[in-house]
């Protein structure tokens, strides 16, 4: 299968391990994968932060840039929530009709990257091996929005010596909530507190998830505190073989 | 003497919620207060809600009688006045806060100077004991929490359990010292005598009544309020005369709707199957009850929020308070940084709205949209949806011309003039990469930025922007491997 990749305006910026990781996956599993070059943000910043005309845009050309798709993978369950949860509402506010058609269009070919995986390529055994002790945090619009439930538990529990640690109050937000950990930086940090609490309690070596935006929040704390334990997004953790480690780019 | 909320949303005064959660989430004893309780009353929500097979279908049908009866509220609304006034009652109707309390208290004058209360939340946002005591009328809170909260000159934090953010040890040090007890224990029971002894002289020796509704039955003209402890069920009958002020909103249909919030009701506020004490009432009976019963109707602006289509599911509120208990917001604040009666998501969308938006700006933004109060919602409000709604209007609000040259408007146009091009985004990448290198510590991390960006690397460090962006890895190997099936950079503009 041709997958185009939607790899998100942060992950593009900031982790750009996890498209590699993702493009790695993907091929392992056979299939081709296209980065159209002319993608940049869905939006979802603009439009939860109260700039919903400004977003308007980013839509329009998420739509257009990928219309042509057979299907589209975005490791990031947040902006997919954008796009499932809002995409069509932006659409017809703006009375475009030919927007609205061409979103309907579009939005069901649109998968998370586990979603992708278990769902529409119907693998749970991607061939992995990562032998460490991984605990998976569940963000928000993985567990609420995509109701992905155990699709990405099913994954990581048929990585080769992967030991997954359960998480005690795993649908406890982490606080980042895009903006608002800029605007509430204090609530923020004090709800991030409490949730790691319970993350440092699996003594894992990993947290994961489906979305780097919650890790970035996670694993800055994990990083000040100099704790014993970093992040990966589930793409790396997925990716890693024998043969195969994702390059890490920063400071880890 | 009191220090109960304002009466007015939109006069009143208040910091903004960064502001006002600072000197909270200093206060471990308050946090933890909360926390507690909080997770204490979730589980309890969880276990019952957990042994029900119908309850989506039962959130369902909250959903639609709440929805229903808006879009007919003024034929429901007259429908109860009819009803209500046939069996004896007396309706007011008052536009806003000051004339509700404007018409109980001149119903309320009474010989002894004393009226006694139960629970009202609507009465807190009226603040009609402020203008009771104003009038030279004591009200006596009959409810427990509220009694704490009323001797302690404090604010409720919570809508159903009003004094949730303090301990059994900090109740009875309030007890004790304003009820001259010097030796009360702290066990939850003597705690229950102290304030029984306390409030039953005022139960038998006080002939007025004020109490809130849970729901106004247009059907019967009845009234229902669900309580725990009988306080209200001693106000609802003992009393000679009992005035009752509601929402608008507060109406349902048809008295079989109850079979629906009487179940989602208790279980997501309380946890409990069903409320100890279920009071319904309509009009007057010659030897069972008050003598007199009077009904306040308020509009208070709810009328403002039926306007907005987008916002309008805010007024299905049935203010059992899960989502509070849900919200991991507040649950690290407690109920006071919101700077109204009505906290946590439910507060962050109804205040602001109640206000029309001329305060509360902050309140919408005080959320992570995690959706955890969508989810618990007994009536299926989407209260993320709504907060996201609500953010639009604060700043397509901001007066016209500031509107343009906002710090933050400026900085979200200019992300849209990146994201508008992609080679333009490659540029920022790369001009990023840059800019960011006087910030990179030795541990090739961020670990402090200037002004805004500041609170963010107060607990967290922040990764940097590596050498590489995707789009780049990409494209360099594309070049290498000209096998790997790719589109050419087929740029969009």
């Amino acid at each position: 299968m041709r997958i185009s990749l939607f790899i998100t305006c942060y992950n593009d910026t900031l982790f750009p391990e996890i498209g590699i990781a993702t493009v790695r996956v993907l091929e392992r599993l056979g299939h081709t994968i296209d980065f159209p070059y002319a993608q940049t943000c869905c939006g979802q910043m603009h439009y939860n932060t109260g700039y919903q005309p400004e977003a308007v845009p980013l839509v329009r050309r998420f739509v257009e840039v990928f219309r042509d798709s057979e299907v589209v993978c975005v490791p990031s369950s947040s902006c997919v929530t954008m796009m499932r949860e809002h995409y069509e509402k932006i659409a017809v506010a703006s009375g475009d009709k030919v927007l609205q058609s061409e979103v309907a269009a579009l939005l069901p070919r649109v998968y998370e990257f586990t979603e992708l995986v278990v769902h529409r390529l119907g693998v749970e055994d991607v061939g992995a091996v990562y032998p460490h002790r991984v605990t998976y945090h569940s963000s928000c619009h993985s567990l609420r929005n995509l109701h992905l439930g155990d699709v990405p538990i099913r994954l990581l529990r048929n990585v080769r010596g992967l030991k997954l640690i359960p998480m005690e109050a795993g649908d406890l937000c982490c606080g980042f909530g895009g903006t608002f950990s800029i605007k509430n930086p204090d609530v923020s940090g004090a709800m991030l507190e409490e949730k790691l609490q319970y993350i440092q309690k699996t003594q894992a070596e990993v947290c994961t998830a489906c979305d780097n935006s919650c890790l970035m929040h996670i694993g800055g704390a994990l990083h000040r505190q100099r704790a014993n334990m970093r992040t990966e997004h589930i793409a790396t953790i997925l990716a890693s073989d024998s043969e195969f480690r994702v390059p890490s780019n920063g400071a880890r | 003497m009191s220090t109960l909320p304002t009466h007015d949303f939109k006069d009143s005064r208040s910091p903004d919620f960064p502001a006002a959660a600072l000197p909270l989430l200093q206060d471990t004893q308050l946090r933890s207060n909360v926390r507690h309780a909080t997770g204490v009353i979730q589980a309890k929500r969880a276990h019952v809600v957990g042994e029900m097979p119908d309850w989506q279908a039962l959130r369902d049908a909250g959903q639609r009688i709440r929805a229903h009866t808006l879009e007919y509220l003024d034929f429901y609304l007259e429908q109860f006045e009819q009803r209500c006034s046939a069996a004896g009652g007396h309706v007011h109707w008052a536009l806003d806060a000051a004339e509700a309390n404007h018409i109980v208290i001149r119903l309320a004058q009474n010989s002894t100077g004393r009226v006694i209360k139960i629970k009202s939340m609507t009465t807190e946002e009226t603040g009609l004991n402020r203008a009771l005591e104003a009038a030279g009328i004591s009200p006596v809170e009959t409810d427990l929490a509220e009694l704490i909260v009323q001797l302690g000159h404090d604010k409720p934090s919570h809508i159903v359990v009003p004094a949730l953010h303090k301990n059994r040890h900090q109740v009875r040090e309030l007890f004790s010292r304003t009820m001259n007890l010097p030796d009360l224990g702290e066990r939850p029971e003597d705690l229950a005598e102290a304030a029984r002894l306390h409030l039953r002289r005022q139960f038998l020796s006080t002939p007025v009544a004020i109490s809130g509704a849970n729901f106004l039955i247009a059907e019967t003209g009845g009234v229902c309020i669900v309580e725990s402890e009988g306080n209200g069920r001693m106000c609802l009958t003992l009393p000679r005369k009992l005035i009752s002020i509601a929402g608008i909103d507060k109406i349902i249909p048809r008295f079989q709707d109850l079979e629906v919030m009487l179940q989602v009701l208790p279980r997501s506020a309380t946890g409990e199957r069903m409320n100890p004490y279920n009071s319904l009432w309509t009009g007057v009976h010659p030897g069972d009850g008050p003598e007199e019963f009077h009904i306040v109707l308020l509009d208070n602006r709810r009328t403002e929020v039926l306007r907005d289509p987008e916002a309008r599911e805010t007024l299905h509120c049935i203010r059992c308070g899960a989502c509070q208990n849900a919200c991991p917001v507040y649950r690290q604040t407690g109920g006071h940084a919101y700077g109204s009666v009505y906290a946590g998501p439910i507060g962050a969308i109804l205040t602001p709205q109640l206000a029309m938006m001329e305060r509360g700006q902050s309140l919408p933004y005080a959320s992570s949209l995690c959706g955890a109060c969508y989810e618990v919602c007994p009536v299926k409000i989407n209260i993320p949806e709504i907060l996201i709604h609500l953010r639009g209007r604060v700043v397509s609000g901001r007066p016209k011309a500031l509107r343009a040259l906002h710090p933050e408007a400026v900085v979200m146009r200019t992300m849209q003039w990146i994201f508008s091009n992609s080679t333009r985004f490659s540029l920022a990448q790369r001009s990023g990469r840059i800019a960011q290198r006087p910030w990179i510590r030795r541990s090739g991390w961020i670990e402090k930025l200037p002004s805004v960006l500041g609170g963010w690397t107060r607990t967290r460090d922040l990764r940097p922007l590596p050498a590489q962006s995707f789009r780049e890895w990409f494209h360099a190997r594309h070049r290498e491997s000209p096998l790997t099936s790719n589109r050419p950079e087929a740029h969009h503009e």
